[in-house]
Formats: C-alpha cells, sequence, structure tokens
C-alpha cells in the first residue's frame, strides 16, 4: 500500500496528537459528568428515590460515555505505543486503582437496585462515589505528574524501565503540585456532574446539585490559576534542542532534549494557544454563573467548554511533549519520536473518519431520544426497566 | 530478567482473561437470542415474546456489565503488564484494538442502555433495531480482538523495524484476513452461542421441571435447540478449520496437542487417550486412531506432521539464524545510516528468526554470546507442556460432540415431539449449564498457553515481553484482582440465580390477561394456547 504516504508522516504524527486530545477531551466531557455524578450522590440525593434518580440520569448514558476512556486505551496502544507501554506500566498501581474504580462503577450502576436490602444499596452508593471521585483525581494527579516528567528511561532495546521503589514510585506520585492537579480535575468534574444534575433533574436535588457544583466550580477556577502560576515558577519545562526532525523514525533515543526553560515558554513562541486556558476561564466562570442563575443546558456547554479548554491547554502548553522524563530526559516522548509507523497511523486515521461521524450521529440520537428530567415519578412507576 | 514478575504477569493475565472469558461467551450468543425473540415479538405482536425478551434481556444486562468491567482491564493490562511487549508490537496489534473500540465497544455500550431504557421512549421498530445493533457491535468486538489475537498466533502483514526497535506493519490487509484470525473468530463466536443455548435450554428446563413459566420456558428451548444446533456443528467443523490452519502456523501447539514426539509417516495417527511424558518424551497408554490427525493437520494423505522432536531440532536452527540478524542489528544500531548495505542484507534475510534469538535473553544478556547448551535449552524451551494441552483438547472437544448430541435431542424433541420433553432429559439440561463455560475455558488454555514460549509466536519470547515492575507490585494488584474479582462472581451469581428464581417480572398483567382469553378459547374451541394466537392485546406502552 503506497496510499499511506500520500499524507506527509508529521502531518499525520499532529491529526494523532489532535486526535488523542479529542478522545481524552471527548472522555471528560462525557464521561466526566458521570463521574461528576458520582462524586454527588451522596451528598445531593438522601433518601433512596432521590438517590435513583440521580443515579437514572446517567444510567442510560454511562457506558457509551466510558468507551470514550476504552477507546481512549485503545488508541494511545494503536498510535503511540511507546507512550502506552510507558506510562500505563509507570502509573502502574495509580492504573491499578483506576481499574478498580471503573470496575466497580457500572457494576454499581447495574446492581445496586436489584436488592431492596438498605444495607446493600448504600454500600453501593459509597461504590458509586468512589467510582466517580477516584478516576476523576488520580487522572488529575496523573496530568501533574507527566507536567513535572516521569522517572523513566528507555534502554538501548527501547525497554522502559523506572526508578524508584514500589512506595517511592507509588507515594511519588502524590506529590504537591500533583494534588494541586488531582483538585483541579475533580472539582471541575464535579462541578461538570453538577451542571449535568441540574439539567436532568429537579427540586431538591437539582438546588443541592447547583449549590455543589458551584463551590467545585470556584475551587477549580482558584486551582487552574495556582496551577499556572506554579507552571511558571515552580518548575523547569522541557525543549528539543537541535534539529527537529518531524518525520523520522519512531525512535525518542534519537533526539536531544534539554531542561533549562519554562514551560510557559510555548507562550511566547506560539501566543495564540493563550486560547486555551482563556476558554478555560471563562467556561467554568460562566458555567458559575450558569449554575448560580438558572441556566441548565447553558451551564452544561459552557461547562464542556471549559473542559476543552483546560485539557488544551495542558497538550498546548507541553507541545511538542507527551510524556517527559525526569531522570533522563533523552528518552522523552514526543509527538516527533513515539508514533505509531506511517502506515498504521494512516490506516487508523482512516477507520476515525469511517465511523467517528456514526458514532457522534448515534450518541446524538440516543441523547435526542431520552431527553428530558429524570423525576421521582419516573422511577417508581418504571422501578422495574431501570436503576 | 526476574523470573518472578514473569510468571505473576502470566498469571494475572491468565486469570483475568479467563475470569473475562466467563461473561464474554454468553453476552455474545445472549445478544443474538434475545435479538431473535424481540424479531419473533415485532412480527407475530405475541406479547409472550415480549416477555421472553425482557427475561433474558435482564440476565443478559447482568452478564453483560461484568463483561464490560472485566473488559477494561484487558484493554489497559498490556500497557501494565506487559510494557515491552507493548511497544514492540502496539504498531501492528493496537490497530485492531483500537478499531475494536470505535466499531464495536461504542456501537454496543452506546445501544445497550437504550435497550434497557428505551421500551417507552422507541417504537417497537426502533427498539427492536438497537436490540440488533447490540448484539452487531458484541460480535463485531470479537472479530476485531480475535484478529489481534490471530496476530499473536500467526504474526503475517508486519516486519522488524531496526530504527524502532519494533515490529511495524506492512500490510493492513494482511493482519485482517489472517486465515488464524478467520477461523478462530467463526469459532469462538459460535462457541459464544452454543454456550447462550446451553444456558437459555438449561434455566427453562429447570422452569419446566417445576412447571413454571411453561409458555415461556418452552418457546425459549425451541430458540436455544435449533439456534444451539447450528452454532454447535459450526463450533467443530469451524474448529476443524482451525486445526488446520495451527498445522501451517503452529506446528509445535499442534504437536503438543497431540502429545506427537516423533514425526510419524503419513497419514498422522490420532492420540485418543494417553498419559503424556514430558521428561522421557513418550506417551503412555496411548490409544491411537489411524489416519485421523492427518486428515485434519493437513487435508492430504501424504503430507506429514511434524513431531515435537524434529520441531526442536529445526528451531536449533531458527535460533542461529536469528543469532546472524541479531549480530547485524547490532551493528545497524551502531552505525545507522552509515551501516554497510551487505550488512542491511545480512539482517533482512535471517530477520524472520530475530524472535529465536530473543530467546537467549533469559539466559545471556547478550545472545551473541550463548554456549552451544544454553542455545539446546532455548530450542527445549519452545515446547510447551504437553499433558494441559493434550487434556485441554481432549475435554474440550468430547464437550463439544456433547452439545451437538443435546442440541440435536432437543431440537428433535421441539420440533417433532410436541414439544414433550422427558424429565431426564430436563435434568441433564440443567446440569449442562456449566459445561459450555469450562468447554470455553478449555479452548482458551489451548490457544494461549500453547503459544508458550512466546507472546507473538516466533517474535518475540514471553520472558521479554513484561513490564519492568517488581514483584511486590504484581502482588499488590493480583491479590486486588482477586478478592475483587471473587466479590463480584459471588454478587453476579447471587443476582443471576435471584432473577431465574424469581422469573419474568415484566407485563405479568397483560400476559395473563392474554392467558386467560386464550383458555377460553380453548375450552370451547379446543385449541392449544402454546400453539397458536390470535392477534393480542398491545402491551401498555
Amino acid at each position: 500500500m503506497i496510499l499511506f504516504e500520500l499524507v506527509p508522516f508529521d502531518l499525520l504524527r499532529v491529526v494523532w496528537w489532535v486526535l488523542l486530545g479529542v478522545l481524552l477531551i471527548g472522555f471528560a466531557m462525557t464521561d466526566g459528568f458521570d463521574m461528576g455524578t458520582g462524586a454527588l450522590l451522596p451528598f445531593v440525593a438522601r433518601t433512596d428515590i432521590e438517590r435513583r434518580v440521580v443515579i437514572n440520569t446517567v444510567g442510560p448514558v454511562w457506558e457509551g460515555n466510558q468507551v470514550w476512556f476504552i477507546l481512549g486505551g485503545g488508541a494511545i496502544f494503536a498510535a503511540w505505543p511507546p507512550l502506552y507501554a510507558v506510562s500505563f506500566s509507570g502509573f502502574y498501581l495509580a492504573m491499578f486503582a483506576i481499574l478498580a474504580a471503573l470496575i466497580l462503577r457500572p457494576v454499581g450502576f447495574k446492581y445496586r437496585s436489584k436488592r431492596e436490602d438498605k444495607r446493600w444499596r448504600n454500600g453501593w452508593d459509597w461504590a458509586l462515589f468512589a467510582g466517580g471521585a477516584v478516576p476523576a483525581l488520580i487522572f488529575g494527579v496523573a496530568v501533574g505528574n507527566v507536567l513535572q516528567g516521569v522517572p523513566f528511561r528507555l534502554t538501548e532495546d527501547l525497554m522502559p524501565i523506572y526508578e524508584g521503589t514500589f512506595y517511592g514510585k507509588f507515594l511519588g506520585l502524590l506529590n504537591p503540585f500533583a494534588l494541586l492537579t488531582g483538585i483541579v480535575s475533580l472539582s471541575m468534574l464535579i462541578m461538570h456532574g453538577a451542571a449535568w444534575l441540574a439539567l436532568k433533574t429537579e427540586g431538591d436535588i437539582a438546588r443541592r446539585a447547583r449549590a455543589y457544583g458551584t463551590m467545585a466550580g470556584l475551587v477549580a477556577i482558584a486551582g487552574f490559576a495556582l496551577a499556572g502560576l506554579w507552571l511558571a515558577f515552580g518548575f523547569e519545562g522541557y525543549r528539543l534542542m537541535g534539529q527537529v526532525i518531524t518525520d523520522g523514525p519512531s525512535n525518542p533515543r534519537y533526539s536531544e532534549v534539554a531542561r533549562d526553560t519554562s514551560w510557559l515558554a510555548a507562550y511566547g513562541a506560539r501566543p495564540w494557544i493563550l486560547v486555551a486556558p482563556v476558554l478555560g476561564f471563562a467556561g467554568m466562570s460562566m458555567a458559575l454563573m450558569k449554575l448560580r442563575g438558572v441556566g441548565e443546558v447553558s451551564a452544561l456547554l459552557w461547562s464542556k467548554l471549559g473542559i476543552l479548554g483546560v485539557i488544551s491547554t495542558v497538550g498546548l502548553t507541553m507541545f511538542p511533549f507527551i510524556l517527559p522524563s525526569s531522570i533522563d530526559p533523552k528518552s522523552s516522548l514526543t509527538v516527533w519520536d513515539a508514533s505509531s509507523s506511517h502506515m498504521t497511523l494512516f490506516v487508523m486515521l482512516i477507520c476515525v473518519i469511517i465511523f467517528m461521524p456514526l458514532i457522534l450521529l448515534y450518541t446524538a440520537w440516543v441523547y435526542k431520544v431520552l431527553w428530558g428530567k429524570v423525576t421521582e415519578d419516573d422511577v417508581t412507576s418504571n422501578s422495574n426497566n431501570l436503576y | 530478567m526476574e523470573i518472578g514478575v514473569v510468571e505473576l504477569s502470566r498469571l494475572q493475565f491468565a486469570m483475568t482473561a479467563m475470569y473475562h472469558f466467563l461473561f464474554v461467551p454468553l453476552t455474545l450468543g445472549l445478544s443474538i437470542i434475545v435479538a431473535i425473540m424481540e424479531t419473533v415479538y415485532v412480527m407475530t405482536d405475541r406479547p409472550i415474546w415480549r416477555q421472553m425478551t425482557k427475561f433474558w434481556g435482564t440476565l443478559f444486562g447482568i452478564n453483560f456489565v461484568l463483561g464490560v468491567a472485566t473488559g477494561i482491564t484487558m484493554e489497559f493490562q498490556f500497557g501494565m503488564n506487559w510494557s515491552y511487549y507493548s511497544h514492540y508490537v502496539g504498531d501492528v496489534f493496537g490497530a485492531p484494538l483500537a478499531i475494536e473500540g470505535l466499531m464495536a465497544f461504542f456501537l454496543e455500550a452506546t445501544f445497550v442502555g437504550l435497550f434497557f431504557f428505551g421500551w417507552e421512549k422507541l417504537s417497537r421498530l426502533q427498539h427492536l433495531a438497537v436490540a440488533w445493533l447490540v448484539a452487531a457491535g458484541s460480535n463485531f468486538s470479537a472479530l476485531w480482538i480475535l484478529i489481534a489475537n490471530g496476530w499473536m498466533q500467526h504474526p503475517v502483514g508486519a516486519e522488524f523495524n531496526p530504527d524502532t526497535m519494533r515490529m511495524e506493519m506492512t500490510s493492513f490487509f494482511d493482519v485482517v484476513f489472517n486465515t488464524v484470525a478467520q477461523a478462530k473468530f467463526v469459532h469462538t463466536v459460535s462457541a459464544g452461542y452454543v454456550t447462550a443455548a446451553v444456558f437459555v435450554l438449561g434455566v427453562s428446563a429447570w422452569y419446566l421441571l417445576k412447571g413454571r413459566h411453561i409458555e415461556l420456558a418452552r418457546r425459549s428451548i425451541a430458540v436455544a435447540a435449533s439456534f444451539g444446533l447450528a452454532s454447535a456443528l459450526s463450533v467443530v467443523v469451524l474448529g476443524d478449520e482451525s486445526g488446520y490452519s495451527a498445522g501451517e502456523s503452529q506446528k509445535m501447539k499442534l504437536a503438543a496437542i497431540e502429545a506427537m514426539w516423533e514425526t510419524e509417516p503419513a497419514p498422522a495417527s490420532f492420540t485418543l487417550f494417553g498419559i503424556p511424558d514430558q521428561e522421557k518424551r513418550e506417551t503412555k497408554y496411548a490409544v491411537h486412531i489411524p489416519w485421523v490427525m492427518g486428515l485434519i493437520g493437513t487435508r492430504s494423505l501424504t503430507e506429514e506432521i511434524s513431531g515435537i522432536n524434529e520441531l526442536e531440532q529445526e528451531h536449533v536452527t531458527n535460533i542461529r539464524n536469528g543469532l546472524i540478524a541479531y549480530d547485524a542489528l547490532m551493528t545497524i544500531r551502531q552505525d545507522r545510516d552509515q551501516t554497510p548495505p551487505e550488512v542491511r542484507a545480512r539482517f533482512e534475510a535471517h530477520s524472520d528468526d530475530l524472535g529465536y534469538a530473543l530467546l537467549l535473553k533469559r539466559y545471556v544478556d547478550d545472545p551473541r554470546e550463548a554456549t552451544d547448551a544454553q542455545i539446546a535449552q532455548a530450542a527445549e524451551d519452545t515446547i510447551p507442556h504437553v499433558w494441559p494441552l493434550f487434556w485441554a483438547f481432549r475435554i474440550m472437544v468430547g464437550l463439544g460432540m456433547l452439545f451437538i448430541g443435546t442440541m440435536a435431542y432437543f431440537f428433535y424433541r421441539a420440533n417433532f415431539k410436541q414439544m414433550r420433553f422427558p424429565r431426564p432429559a430436563l435434568w441433564v439440561a440443567v446440569w449442562m449449564i456449566p459445561a459450555p463455560w469450562i468447554a470455553a475455558e478449555m479452548g482458551w488454555i489451548v490457544a494461549e498457553y500453547g503459544r508458550q514460549p512466546w507472546t507473538v509466536d516466533g517474535v518475540l519470547p514471553t520472558a521479554l515481553s513484561v513490564s519492568h515492575l517488581s514483584v511486590g507490585d504484581l502482588l499488590v494488584t493480583l491479590a486486588g484482582f482477586m478478592i475483587f474479582y471473587t466479590v463480584l462472581f459471588v454478587v453476579e451469581i447471587g443476582l443471576m440465580l435471584k432473577y431465574i428464581r424469581k422469573g419474568p417480572v415484566e407485563d405479568v398483567e397483560t400476559t395473563a390477561e392474554w392467558t386467560k382469553r386464550h383458555v377460553r378459547r380453548l375450552s370451547t374451541s379446543g385449541f392449544d394456547p402454546a400453539a397458536e394466537s390470535s392477534p393480542a392485546p398491545q402491551p401498555a406502552e
């Protein structure tokens, strides 16, 4: 197949870098409100029927939403194999915690209301809380660590090796900056979940959701600003040295990397990327206002824009780095040296072009079918069909 | 290389994969059975079929959710526990996995919610379409994961790139239309259909034995038996197909399954029974059936099937060729663009055997320094443990035959004996429920344990594929999975049993009213309500 050479390798790499962002953002925008809703569940809903209302707002959609995450994993594997290999094994125990939470969640949704027993249901409610809050926190912690560099190096055989003992590796993740980014991520998704609940529920639940959402939004905005300052003065970023080859073989060790600049230097080189943080602040602030006011659809949409802004801020600030190494900068993974082969990127792009519009189309249709609020009446009168 | 990490990683993968595969076959088959039932409902308007759709749909849902949940583990475990594998073959192996997400996961996961929540919101045709889309999604997912797995068994359409130190795709077409992958796909989904058929048959038989939900149970048996018979035949016929293709690419696996130590004159005999002895390299008390193995394995009377000892000798040659490639690779890595063309040529001539040289990494850091004894040891490593394969295969095939027999019997009683099923036969059906799961797990053992010592046959040894983790890391996650999965298993079985005992809950009034009318008709006209129906009242939408 010579067809794939029609699209230049470096262009494909950038496209796949964008697609990686699209998947992560798609995940945060859709499954993000499921996680936020889960984290809010024990607080916004107090009685069993209220909790069932909350669960059933996400009941029909969480499964499809979660696929964004699974597809994200698959797409990283296919398009960025070194990233998949290094990050998943490097964040080993954190990944396990995410897995456990993500396994708990589907099971919790499905099984919680299948027994009347109060303790059974209460137990699953807290499982759902963990299933939402834990991944939301860890994703942010992971981003914080990526920005600081991860302690790995690649051998001559390109085998990833990690520094640090078992406890060092796990607790080492929980450094102050990473905790801050973790809190940004958690509070942002809680705000997103609150915006979802404001749209999908009414009465007490919606009122409480708006209150918690407002608080979470304030924390997220303050945390995002603080993280930006920390990035400016707290530690150094990375840059590629010498002549950058953008269409060479995917061998991270072929490039030279220096760690002598601020990540924010990117804003000097490409001022237009300021759009991202601005959108982050604007989206979250507007969502906050709408949560305080009466906006329903608009709160959710603004919150989505805020998420788009925050996540693209991270990606654009680091470009072309994807996963810098703190102990051996030369091993750092970048857009130019950590991708799949030219052919695989091309084939996968064709698949995305075929399937992504279909996915968006039928997902939109499903949301349309399910449009409207979930009420206590719905749950009681349709008890057997719902969660 | 710490042996402990390799073994624990393998244990963890085997455990989580086999656990995941407790739920997958039932999802594959039940999604289709439910869609068939709903099709009958939409076509005939008989509420009983809607009740059946909803009842089996509920059980499908309980099972589906664990299939999805444990599937997440699989998707991420390659990166977590097998990072060198992920780097080495991600360019090829990752693609089908990602396509699985795009084409299959989104489809099934998006519509499964609507299947359960959409009864009141969709027209009947729309809902039927949703049911079929869920079934299609599940089955597409099996297609792509088996293309990925087929590549591990028979790596085609890829070559090693010295610059990136990994396998890279050369033909997507070859990867997708890999004969092993295609045979495996049909074999595996058919096995899933059999699993669901046996499950539906068994649960329905239990209802008949208890005299409950007779209408639902009899119709379900009719569906299960016809669907199950077709699938059980397909499993065996296409299982044979997969044996044939194994003969081409995975000779060692085939020889191990047969415990065939020495090459026999063609056509080889099939060993029905025996006790393989790995150390002495012989099979005790062997009972042979002449010719059969040669026919299955090569489809001819004249081609030979290689025995284990001969293959081991061939692998010594492979290793020596691999070392030539390895040596050239080291030069290429040193000189990069300045590499002399003859070195590149030497590498390309032997790069297919590069993986065999990597087998030596277990014993020496630089394979080029390996002694003859180490080479012999590495060649011996290519022989899998014979007795588990030998027996797993025989249990699987025996159960396959049992399914054909049972399904044929129930098909016959359902269609030609007015659905009269003798009680002992019903009890057999109930007790047979676990059997397809055993067969499926045995199949997994044959396919994957039989692939050892490779993760990708002839390309990458298992011992080299793992992540740089500590035994402590692995123990934490292994213990975590064990506890977690055990709890989930207990919960899921508990819920399954609860919902089976409870029986259909939906539309009881509607169905009862419908049955009452029919009973009245019965008393005046002598019709059997099960055999005939008239336009029934629409269930309240």
